[in-house]
């Protein structure tokens, strides 16, 4: 398709091509479609890769680990000093839902610097269904917890009672957009990398095919990427990391309101 | 491309706040902006809950326990280590203790044996020089007891001899015997 698209004398790469859904193998159970798609597979070796890390990697459980087992071990402590600070001791319940969040995220993240792979964290209703989860699983946990109480939550102490209401409401509605802000931050900044990738090598396609200046010229976006694919690791361990911490610190409200 | 018109159409009527980022591509594609193609989430969904709900699976009844089991089991061995390490310093500590108690008591044994041996020595030896002197002591009194005997027996044999001398002078002299006890009257007086 990008090929056709540099014969219509546009630009050569279309880059929202590589968010394109294809469906490998068509399925519907009970009216419900559940076709495998390439982001089914990209999930899949999401697992897959989560997998081998924490659980193949560990298989020898031995007392001095090797490298594999190393990045099993430092993702867990990281994770687990993670909840522990911002959670609380008491979210050391919900430790093993964070761990599967931070490492499906990061993961997909990081698969998806493969070429030719596919973003599975480039889709809004992916990250939007985790920041749901996350949010709706919060506010179970606190209104269970504390019952009514989880409403003081949005009552600080310390405000004077005439800003009161404003504060409550700020509150409210800072709290009603977490879902949103989570979910919007992560496809957002997943989306964003991956387009400015596929922009800068469109650059470098369509400079190296205008003669030999062109082919000097195309130094400069190439260069480009290969800082930004760099920068984009980094937007990837970043965001799964907030993720998971904000996760952290959206459970710990919710174990311990009114503080 | 009529198609691709339509479908910039359709974009843009869709996703009212990202017309910008939409517009990036010149060429159109299928069912508009990817990530907002409603068509695609249900199975996006379905494939979600399946390989998040196995991840946690995994996760939490397989992964999890047995990262910590490791963890917790190398914690434990390296907390027995260092008591065990611990132990054995104090042990070491003990060993060093009694050695030095050893030791001290060794050289305050050796230093009494070394007096002991010491004063015996030298009381032997003031016994034996005491004997010695005794002795010797002994044998210069014998010796001046016997010059003085002997001294007495020379002056005596003297008195004898200066009176048979002077017997035999007197007599050279006047030619005939002289008075024994005259000259031995004399004798004595000039010896005194």
């Amino acid at each position: 398709m990008a090929a056709q698209n540099g014969q219509d004398g546009g630009f050569p790469v279309d880059p929202l091509h590589q968010f394109e859904i294809t469906t490998l193998v068509p399925l519907n159970i009970g009216g419900i479609d559940a076709s495998f798609t390439n982001s089914s597979l990209w999930m899949v070796l999401t697992v897959f890769a989560v997998t081998f890390l924490t659980v193949f990697a560990v298989r020898g459980r031995n007392m001095v680990p090797g490298r594999m087992q190393s990045i099993a071990e430092m993702s867990y402590e990281f994770v687990a000093n993670m909840v522990r600070d911002n959670a609380g001791n008491d979210g050391q319940r919900y430790f093993p839902f964070i761990f599967s969040l931070f490492m499906f995220i990061l993961l997909a993240n990081f698969l998806s610097m493969l070429p030719y792979s596919f973003t599975v964290t480039s889709h809004i209703i992916v990250t939007f269904a985790l920041a749901a989860l996350v949010f709706l699983g919060v506010t179970v946990i606190g209104f269970a917890k504390h019952g009514l109480g989880f409403l003081r939550l949005f009552v600080p102490s310390g405000v004077p009672a005439v800003i009161l209401p404003l504060v409550v409401a700020i509150e409210v509605i800072s709290y009603l957009s977490r879902p949103l802000s989570l979910s919007v931050r992560l496809f957002a900044n997943m989306l964003a990398g991956h387009i400015t990738l596929k922009v800068f090598a469109g650059f470098v396609i369509a400079l190296s095919s205008a003669g030999v200046a062109g082919i000097f010229g195309a130094v400069l976006p190439l260069a480009m990427i290969v800082a930004i694919t760099a920068l984009e690791f980094l937007v990837c361990a970043l965001q799964a990391y907030v993720f998971a911490v904000l996760t952290c610190m959206y459970l710990g409200d919710a174990l311990h309101p009114g503080h | 491309m009529p198609e691709n018109a339509q479908n910039e159409i359709v974009i843009g009527q869709d996703n009212l706040g990202l017309q910008s980022e939409v517009q990036i591509p010149e060429a159109g594609h299928e069912g508009g902006f990817p990530p907002f193609n409603t068509e695609t989430f249900e199975a996006q969904l379905v494939w979600l809950v399946i390989t998040f709900g196995i991840l946690y699976y995994l996760m939490s009844k397989v992964a999890l326990p047995r990262i910590a089991n490791v963890i917790e089991e190398r914690r434990d061995r390296i907390a027995d280590d260092l008591d065990q390490a611990g132990q054995f310093k104090a042990q070491t500590e003990d060993a060093i203790q009694s050695y030095e108690t050893a030791l001290a008591e060794a050289r305050a044994k050796a230093h009494a044996i070394a007096q002991e041996t010491r004063d015996r020595l030298s009381a032997e030896t003031d016994l034996h020089r005491e004997k010695l002197e005794n002795e010797l002591d002994k044998k210069i009194a014998d010796a001046e007891t016997r010059i003085a005997a002997t001294k007495e027996a020379a002056l005596a044999h003297v008195r004898g001899v200066a009176t048979d001398v002077a017997s035999s002078i007197v007599t050279q002299l006047l030619g005939e015997d002289a008075d024994k006890a005259a000259v031995e009257k004399a004798v004595d007086a000039k010896l005194g």
